[in-house]
């Protein structure tokens, strides 16, 4: 076992990807001598050289338009977005180009492509450095996209997106970057849960939180002062966002009857929204009361010195479950 | 290659005039001593906000400091009717604009994102997505042929646009796609690179294997490298290609050449990726010490002069370490403000949610 930070474990995940195929290759801004603007890729280009390790021109659109000619040559990209409000520019290839290729080829080519990207407000920072722009990439067909919420996921979860045969969008929680777990680091990857299955983190009978990414270690603290108060919440880490793992969501609400869906990126047209329509969906007999949503309001993420009033608290999570208990 | 040599330059760096067959400055000494003055109270305005971010007060800061000559002398040739876009270091721009350092600093500590009023200082907030506002710039200056505001000829009237990014933008889609629109409508813009060698830790080399100011040929606009740590030198350039731009001649990229001689912010480590002897190097070529030497040497600075700047830029310290405490942060209701041109459902809704929990907020 290895005390890990978030950020470590993403580090250790890449570093064992690089080790185990000689295909994979890292590419971004900085990520190379500097080891990345948040450390997660310090020490590899040493290990591994800068044919492997490659710091790229500062070009976002380019970085992913370069990577999807490196994966149609055989290799393995896994880039580096260096915070989720950088992406924009790459957009076009990534929804149009990347997402597309297997389709449009009838299966004759496709990207094993992961894209790195920080993401989530609550560090602090200046514009564009706290964006949640998953839902974007959770509606487009044909990407995979998954959130690390723990150290043992960012270990694993990062290795099996790289093993992955279509491109996915890995997102990491920035401002829990610096939380540690136990991670058993000598396991084989083939024992790691399925990258897209949730996980049920807390057991509870009353109501179900589910969550991803910064929001998960929100809602544990939402359930630990629940508990305090006598009320049992279930707690589930959506861990991927696109494709949903709805047999193990329905288990739980069939089973506690309630449900709120939490995350920082605005509920209009987010993962939230289409969270909810799948449960009404599957277990509309079940439902005690409508599954509610505790999100990043619709507007844009605001300046840093009031974002503790934009992202989802406990309380927020708790008013939540109070309206659903007393539907 | 030393990124220093085959520049534009009309002061070196011990302090004395060089000759250039095209360029002349006219600027007379108090001329001079002004932009002197400008650039030491913008260093002292950036050693102030790092360390107000040292102290917790601001969330970032990136700092211009051996950047003051490109900055300075680029912005004081602006004219009032013209305009500029920068990135999130121009702060000397933003200065030579009239913007308050304290204004400056609500973007930095988060109560804002776009710190001043960009109509009254017609220049554009810190803009944070590279090179995105070089397309921007163009399209600006389009507006301005459009209006009727170019090549008129008549005093205060013609328009110039400046675009301020860095060596890294100079890789990005946007920059380029602005080259080839400015140059397509020979809009009056001036693109004025300023080349810190550094995009964060990769080096210009990484961005390019010419010098940036080549790129310009390919597009068909002139292209200009310049000692961006001679004020004197960048005045000159930036004059005249603004005075092209709104005379209707087009388009010119400008690279000042320059050293980031901090960090790219106060997050970031550049031991991890530079050496130390780029920074002794590019110490000696030390943009305000130069001007110094030549003005005293002119009789134009005197010991009594520079006590008194001295004096006034701890009077500009103090006043931006008190202020910056006292900016106001922003009503958590402010959120919903300005979503929208009118009200909006949603937004509403949820404004009474944020509402109500403030409320009970306060009861409890």
């Amino acid at each position: 076992m290895a005390q890990l930070t978030i950020v470590q474990a993403v580090n250790q995940g890449l570093r064992r990807a690089l080790e185990s195929d000689s295909k994979v290759l890292l590419m971004g801004e900085d990520i190379g001598k500097l080891g990345g603007v948040f450390r997660a890729t310090e020490g590899l280009q040493k290990d591994f050289g800068e044919d492997r390790v490659i710091d790229s021109p500062l070009a976002e659109s380019g970085i992913v338009g370069t990577a999807i000619g490196l994966a149609l040559y055989g290799y393995r990209p896994v880039i580096e977005i260096q915070f989720d409000g950088f992406v924009y520019p790459a957009f076009d290839q990534i929804v149009v180009q990347l997402a597309r290729m297997r389709y449009r080829s009838a299966g004759a080519l496709y990207l094993p492509i992961t894209i790195r990207m920080p993401f989530g407000g609550g560090i602090g920072s200046v514009e564009h450095h706290g964006e949640s722009p998953e839902a974007y990439f959770a509606s487009t067909p044909g990407l995979r996209v998954v959130a690390c919420a723990d150290s043992t996921d960012a270990y694993w979860m990062i290795q099996q997106a790289v093993a992955s045969d279509d491109p996915v969008i890995f997102l990491e929680p920035k401002r829990r970057y610096y939380q540690k777990g136990e991670v058993d680091i000598s396991a084989d990857l083939s024992t790691a849960l399925p990258l897209h299955r949730a996980k049920v983190l807390v057991e509870g009978s009353e109501c179900t939180i589910i969550s991803y990414g910064p929001t998960v270690a929100t809602a544990l603290q939402a359930a630990r002062l629940a508990a305090a108060d006598g009320v049992k919440l279930e707690v589930i880490d959506l861990r991927s966002l696109s494709p949903l793992d709805m047999p193990t969501l329905i288990e739980s609400v069939r089973k506690t009857g309630r449900a709120v869906v939490v995350h920082e990126a605005s509920s209009s047209g987010g993962v939230g929204g289409e969270i909810g329509q799948c449960l009404m969906q599957s277990c509309f007999y079940n439902l005690k009361a409508p599954v509610l949503r505790v999100t990043g309001y619709d507007t844009p993420y605001p300046p840093s010195r009031i974002e503790d009033d934009y992202l989802p608290d406990a309380d927020r999570i708790l008013d939540a479950v109070e309206k659903s208990m007393s539907y | 290659m030393d990124p220093f040599d085959s520049l534009i330059q009309l002061l070196d760096c011990n302090g004395s005039l060089v000759e250039d067959s095209h360029y002349h400055s006219t600027l007379d000494g108090p001329a001079l001593l002004a932009l002197y003055r400008d650039m030491v109270l913008v260093r002292q305005l950036d050693v102030q906000a790092t360390a107000l971010q040292r102290q917790g007060e601001l969330s970032l800061w990136a700092p211009l400091l051996g950047q003051e000559a490109a900055q300075i002398g680029s912005g004081r040739a602006l004219q009032a009717q013209d305009y500029a876009f920068t990135t999130y270091r121009e702060h000397g721009v933003a200065w030579c604009r009239g913007v308050d350092p304290v204004e400056m600093l609500r973007f930095w500590r988060g109560t804002m994102h776009q710190s001043w009023d960009a109509n009254l200082h017609r220049l554009y907030g810190y803009q944070v997505i590279i090179g995105a506002h070089a397309l921007h710039a163009t399209g600006y200056a389009m507006g301005a042929q459009y209006a009727g505001r170019v090549g008129t000829g008549e005093a205060g009237r013609d328009q110039a646009v400046v675009a301020y990014f860095g060596d890294g933008a100079m890789s990005e889609g946007d920059v380029n796609e602005a080259f080839v629109f400015a140059t397509a409508y020979q809009a009056p813009v001036v693109f004025f690179c300023q080349n810190n060698q550094w995009a964060i830790s990769e080096p210009t080399k990484r961005q390019s294997r010419v010098p940036l100011a080549q790129r310009a040929d390919g597009f068909g606009l002139p292209g200009i490298r310049v000692d961006g740590n001679d004020v004197i030198a960048v005045h000159a350039v930036t004059v005249e290609a603004l005075n092209r731009a709104r005379s209707g001649q087009g388009p010119t990229l400008i690279e000042a050449v320059t050293y980031r001689m901090g960090a790219h912010t106060t997050s970031d480590d550049p031991t991890k990726y530079r050496d130390s002897a780029d920074d002794e190097l590019w110490r000696g070529r030390d943009p305000i010490e130069r001007l110094r030497i030549y003005l005293r040497a002119e009789g134009v600075l005197n010991d009594d002069l520079e006590s008194e700047l001295a004096h006034e830029g701890v009077s500009l310290a103090d006043r931006m370490r008190e202020s910056c405490r006292e900016l106001p942060d922003p009503h958590p209701l402010s959120i919903f403000d300005h979503v929208y041109a009118g009200a909006d459902a949603r937004i509403d809704e949820q404004r009474r949610e944020v509402e109500r929990i403030l409320s009970d907020g306060q009861v409890s």
